[in-house]
């Protein structure tokens, strides 16, 4: 019954629906530019440091946009009010574990990140630290085509 | 799910690869702006390089499933406006992809000649190909027609 719910979707509820994509979308390009540029980097500052900061300057406000959008939406599909009779879809929980659970592991890969390209400024190394954070940037692209996979088809 | 699921599944992939890949390609579109040397411009050509595979990958692929899940979908049509206005949309944006890739050679071609003759200081020619207006005006051309396609796919206008 809920897959049902969610396949009938208003026209109030595609402009979030669009940020929420958007969101997504952009995240997604900052995590294949930074997992790319730093892969592809063989000890070339710049695509180190273009690997990190697409990553807090795009990735970021991309994240943010995705959750308060997912969130907003949501909202809207009276998800809130589902009685307690009904358990959420599985697609739906894969997208919150995907959005939050996600999101801790972007914070740490900027962390990570982050002291990596402080090192790298100081000439302290920092590589290996950035290595770190492609490797997040690898999990979380996968983890992205879990969720779209799963929001489209809707599996249950 | 079904097999028309996964087609939509697949499409809709394909479609984030594509708007993903354009997110990319922008960020490295910004970085080349700056990139005055051989060295600079060919590093980041080769991150360009993996951003124009995967825009090529979602191109063809979101064409390809949304034709196959139109024929297979009773609820629209080939021929239904939306449809149209999103194929029409999308081949403007290849276009524009397509002659934007050969803009963006250039700077390439140019990097490796500087390279193959010796000279690896910054160098005013290859900055201004890097800074290519017709490029950037292209991109844009096709990001925006990437977005329409977006604002088409989810209001389906007049379906």
């Amino acid at each position: 019954m809920p897959e049902v719910f969610a396949a009938i979707r208003p026209d109030d509820q595609s402009f979030a629906l669009l940020l929420h994509l958007v969101g997504a979308t952009v995240t997604f390009g900052a995590l294949l530019t930074s997992a790319t540029s730093i892969a592809l980097a063989r000890g070339d500052t710049r695509l180190l440091r273009l690997g990190y900061f697409s990553l807090l300057l795009v990735g970021l406000p991309g994240l943010i946009l995705l959750r308060v959008a997912g969130g907003w939406l949501y909202s809207l599909q009276n998800w809130d009010d589902l009685p307690e009779e009904f358990d959420e879809p599985t697609w739906l929980g894969i997208g919150f574990i995907v959005a939050d659970g996600g999101g801790l592991l972007f914070l740490l890969a900027l962390a990570l990140g982050g002291v990596g390209v402080y090192r790298l400024r100081n000439g302290k190394g920092g590589a290996g630290l950035l290595r770190a954070t492609m490797v997040i940037a690898l999990i979380l692209i996968v983890a992205y085509v879990v969720a779209v996979w799963a929001m489209t088809g809707k599996p249950n | 799910m079904s097999f028309e699921d996964w087609i939509f599944a697949l499409h809709l992939l394909t479609a984030a690869t594509l708007v993903g890949s354009l997110v990319m390609s922008w960020i490295v579109i910004v970085s080349l702006r700056s990139a005055d040397t051989p060295d600079a411009t060919l590093n980041l050509n080769r991150v360009g390089i993996v951003g124009t595979a995967a825009i090529v990958v979602g191109l063809f692929g979101v064409i390809a499933f949304g034709i196959w899940l139109a024929i297979l979908r009773d609820a629209f049509q080939l021929w239904d406006g939306w449809v149209i206005a999103a194929m029409v949309l999308w081949a403007l944006a290849t276009v524009a992809l397509f002659r934007s890739f050969a803009e963006y050679a250039k700077p390439v071609a140019k990097a490796r000649e500087l390279v193959a003759s010796g000279q690896t200081a910054p160098n005013s020619e290859l900055t201004a190909l890097n800074r290519t207006s017709t490029g950037l005006l292209l991109r844009a051309l096709a990001s925006t027609a990437v977005v329409l396609i977006v604002v088409d796919m989810i209001w389906k206008p007049g379906a």
